[in-house]
């Protein structure tokens, strides 16, 4: 009996946490006939097991909000606030008497006759604000089939198979070691895939979806505005993040705190919106996302904003602060006074917050996971509230390098790339002993490595390899390491305190052998390596300005033509790469084409014998016309950073430069269209205008009727010429098209000159598209 | 029931830990230094699938350098935390029975031993120092912070 009443309240449990968030859905959809029943479900089943276990107030409950839900399945009745409420409470009600249950105490006795007659229907239902949810789209109709697990047990699982994943390492090198025969060699590597595989899925075991913890929020926010009677609205986004199943837990109390606070201190009342001239439902965003090694959870809601001054005053008031400091501290630091214990902006405490417990439990909660909270808030505007959590294991990938004969990992995600100390394009220098890297002409801080960590480096200085990194936020600088080896994906945990206390790393892994690896922070780095991030930056770009206009850094496809010509192609006019059959390639109409998919391109560039089978070429696009440029092979990919000597005469030539050390012939793109595509080739396109792409009337009325006289049409973020561009306002300009029509909204023009066209004057809006096209040719 | 003492040599003292805290005794054989770390941070091994930060004793009770360069050396694994430790001592003996409640000692001992004493201890093979594996894992330097 015991087991099956355990059973009962692990289903009602699971039950319950889903329905948070459905119950509130329902209220502000009640037609929502599967979420209507997935909580009628719900009541039944209490009310069929309640029966059996001898549980009558239970029994009296369910039966009550299972009557009430059935009249509205039926159809009888209208799913109002006040019977959402009433449900609610009756859901809280069990819930209660669950818990309860599940602690082993005897279930309480009291009177319910309160909560079954709320269920009654009045005439006169009050009305309670609405919450309604936009959640992204929960289909709850397929719920994954789960079972409950403790943490220790995966725990065990886990240490399991990474055990399993080193004894398979150290079997792999005694085979290695020993005589192989190919039997035993086949079934090593089916197990080591099978490990693999496993090892891949207890990770996922540990990870959760954030979604669970967001769930129960449209619920909170529905009771707490109907409380405090305000209206907001809920949006949610990422619920897909994974975390650490414990992380997420260790988060639900901040996050639940600082929504409370966001509902009562933040929004304001409907009245008080309309008069500061917002809409009167509030918006309470509450976002997820993975940025690097940590989640991001912003909370940001659309209320009056904190007053930084008004805090400095209380701070200074309550002697957090010394008066001095307080008229040093810049806005950010201002509203990071909302994190000292015993401040609060509000005027007076209500039930919700204020209570004294604040933002600095928020803090310290999220702190001793390892995590930060940020907050940034405009008066008037609203606030939002970071919290960044460290991923607590996690796979990273990660680029693993050595120094003094040691292996570390740098995380992939800050990297930003990888040259060679003694690379053509790299030079190193020291300023005052400080190293200073040129990267193709960026002046880049740069650490070695092995002087951060405090140890001999036996490779010269020449030739090691810069990894430039870029920690989040902040400037790129170039770590000096002895040898890059591989990436691998990494199963990082946290050091120990002692570790972490150098702020040089982010946590420990094991490699395949067995031996530990530690992970750098590219942050930490560049803080103990003395870079300083920030002022960096500003230095950066008074080197980087002059650069920049003295050389021209054109991307270029370096590539051999089909005569055996070294030549360089402007990257921007490069479509892509295509390999065609030699056979598609044929005389016709004068010159040679190419037959690329359903599209015959003039071809360019076929100065020598084409290969026997098969043609690469290049897909060039002028932006409206495209045409074929066959080549033997590409090179590289670079730039053009040297001097161009222009050739004499006009051809597809147009200059000589030094590309990569070598002399290379730039190809001339306009010569090529100017000369391969004749008049045929541009007449069949169609004539292009311009629309606003941010007018919903011109994209909806009135581009169909411009497609159908045979336009193409583009928007602003096209910049190229266009024949025609259609415009609203009267007095804007459109340099880049050939024609302009205006529209007016007014029946009759403003003045005589005014030679803009009703815009609901179709005869003269097609008269105006078909001259406009007319006048191209 | 009393309470079950693990006795170790550090530095050619006897000395007790809690057996309760210890997970267990290994052999550390590879160490992977952790530069910059504070110098009681002899460095990282891994028992199995688990990292375990190594701490030298010695240099915890300021006492000395062990001298890691011979290869294997005996440790006992602690948690502190949810991180696991392997604290190197010269020598671990055996688990003996406590027969008292830890008690100050009054006589000056080194300042080292002092950070990391938690008091008296009585067992059959006389009086004991009662280690806190906490002090001794945090070192020399987190208590002048």
């Amino acid at each position: 009996m015991d087991d099956l009443i355990s059973e009962f309240i692990a289903e009602c449990r699971e039950m319950l946490e889903a329905l948070g968030g459905e119950i509130v859905a329902w209220e502000a959809s009640p037609d929502d006939r599967a979420r209507l029943d997935s909580i009628f479900r719900f009541v039944h089943t209490v009310k069929g097991n309640c029966g059996f276990f001898d549980f009558p107030r239970l029994e009296a409950l369910s039966h009550a909000a299972e009557d009430a839900l059935a009249e509205v399945r039926g159809g009888r009745r209208h799913a109002d606030p006040a019977l959402v409420s009433a449900v609610l409470a009756i859901i809280d009600k069990i819930a209660e008497m669950i818990a309860a249950l599940d602690a082993g105490d005897e279930l309480p006795v009291g009177d319910d006759t309160v909560l079954i007659q709320a269920l009654q229907e009045r005439a006169e239902a009050p009305t309670a604000p609405v919450a309604a949810t936009v959640a992204e789209a929960q289909s709850k109709a397929v719920a994954p089939r789960t079972i409950r697990l403790s943490v220790e047990l995966l725990d065990r699982l886990m240490s399991g198979v990474s055990d399993m994943v080193l004894a398979r390492n150290e079997l792999a090198r005694r085979l290695r070691e020993t005589t192989s025969e190919v039997a035993v060699d086949g079934a090593f590597e089916r197990l080591s895939s099978i490990i693999a595989e496993m090892r891949d899925a207890i990770t996922r075991t540990r990870m959760q979806r954030i979604e669970n913890l967001f769930v129960a929020l449209p619920r909170m926010v529905r009771d707490l505005s109907a409380e405090l009677n305000k209206q907001v609205l809920v949006d949610i986004e990422g619920g897909d993040v994974e975390l650490d199943r414990e992380m997420i837990e260790m988060i639900r109390d901040p996050l639940t705190h600082i929504i409370r606070n966001a509902v009562d201190h933040g929004i304001e009342t409907a009245a008080e919106r309309l008069k500061a001239g917002k809409r009167e439902i509030g918006i309470l965003s509450v976002s997820a996302r993975q940025s690097g090694n940590q989640i991001l959870i912003d909370i940001q809601d659309d209320g009056r904003g904190i007053n930084g001054k008004k805090l400095v005053e209380k701070a200074v008031a309550a002697g957090v602060i010394e008066k001095s400091e307080a008229a040093n501290l810049s806005p950010r630091e201002q509203l990071a006074l909302i994190f000292e214990a015993g401040l609060s902006t509000a005027k007076q405490v209500t039930a919700i917050s204020g209570r004294g417990v604040g933002m600095d439990v928020v803090r310290s909660n999220i702190e001793r996971i390892g995590g930060i909270v940020e907050v940034d808030s405009t008066v008037g505007l609203g606030t939002r509230m970071t919290l960044r959590v460290p991923l607590t294991l996690t796979i990273i990938p990660a680029l693993t390098v050595s120094v003094a004969g040691q292996n570390f990992a740098i995380p992939r995600s800050a990297i930003d790339e990888i040259v060679r100390a003694n690379g053509e394009s790299v030079t190193l220098e020291k300023l005052g002993g400080a190293g200073v890297a040129t990267i193709r002409g960026r002046r880049v801080p740069e650490i070695a490595l092995a002087e951060v960590l405090g140890l001999e480096s036996d490779i010269p200085e020449r030739e090691r390899s810069l990894v430039v990194l870029r920690p989040a936020g902040a400037d790129v600088y170039a770590l000096a390491v002895d040898r890059i080896h591989d990436h691998e994906e990494l199963v990082v945990k946290p050091a120990a305190p002692a570790v972490m206390a150098t702020g040089l790393y982010a946590g420990t892994t094991l490699a395949d052998d067995g031996s530990p690896i530690l992970l750098f922070d590219p942050a930490g780095i560049a803080q103990v390596g003395g870079v300083k991030l920030e002022a960096h930056d500003r230095a950066a770009r008074i080197v980087e300005t002059p650069v920049a206009a003295a050389e021209v850094d054109t991307p270029v496809l370096l590539f051999v033509g089909l005569d055996g010509g070294r030549r360089a192609m402007r990257l921007a006019v490069v479509d892509r790469i295509e390999e065609v059959p030699t056979s598609s390639i044929r005389h016709g109409a004068g010159q040679l084409r190419v037959q690329l998919g359903e599209a015959i391109l003039p071809l360019a560039g076929a100065n020598g014998e084409l290969p026997a089978e098969k043609v690469r070429l290049f897909r060039l696009n002028d932006g409206t016309c495209e045409i074929g440029y066959a080549f033997r092979e590409v090179i590289d990919l670079s730039a053009i950073a040297h001097d161009v000597i222009p050739a004499e005469h006009p051809g597809e030539v147009s200059a000589v430069t030094l590309v990569a050390g070598e002399p290379a012939e730039l190809v001339d793109p306009h010569w090529l269209f100017s000369t391969f595509l004749t008049a045929t080739e541009r007449m069949p396109l169609q004539p292009v205008c311009r629309l606003p792409a941010d007018d919903p009337w011109m994209q909806n009325m009135l581009r169909p009727i411009v497609e159908a006289a045979g336009y193409r049409v583009v928007s602003e973020v096209d910049e190229f010429e266009v024949d025609l561009a259609i415009l609203s306002d009267l007095s804007a300009e459109d340099a880049a098209a050939a024609r302009t029509i205006r529209l007016r909204a007014e029946p009759d023009p403003a003045s005589e000159k005014d030679q803009s066209i009703y815009r609901y004057d179709r005869a003269g809006l097609l008269k105006a598209l078909k001259s406009a096209g007319a006048g191209r040719r | 029931m009393s309470e079950l003492l693990l006795i170790v040599t550090i530095g050619g003292e006897r000395v007790a830990f809690p057996a309760a805290a210890v997970e267990s005794v290994v052999e550390l054989d590879t160490l992977i230094p952790v530069p910059r770390a504070a110098p009681h941070v002899a460095g990282l091994s891994a028992l199995r699938s688990r990292v375990l930060t190594v701490i030298d004793c010695m240099r915890s009770l300021e006492l000395g350098v062990t001298d890691c360069s011979d290869g294997i050396r005996e440790a006992a694994v602690v948690e502190l935390d949810g991180h696991h430790y392997a604290l190197i001592v010269d020598l671990v003996e055996d688990v003996i029975e406590a027969h008292s409640e830890p008690t100050a000692v009054r006589a000056a001992m080194g300042e080292g031993w002092e950070r990391v004493s938690q008091g008296m201890i009585e067992t059959d093979e006389g009086p004991m120092l009662l280690i806190d594996i906490a002090a001794l894992v945090s070192g020399a330097e987190a208590k002048a912070a």
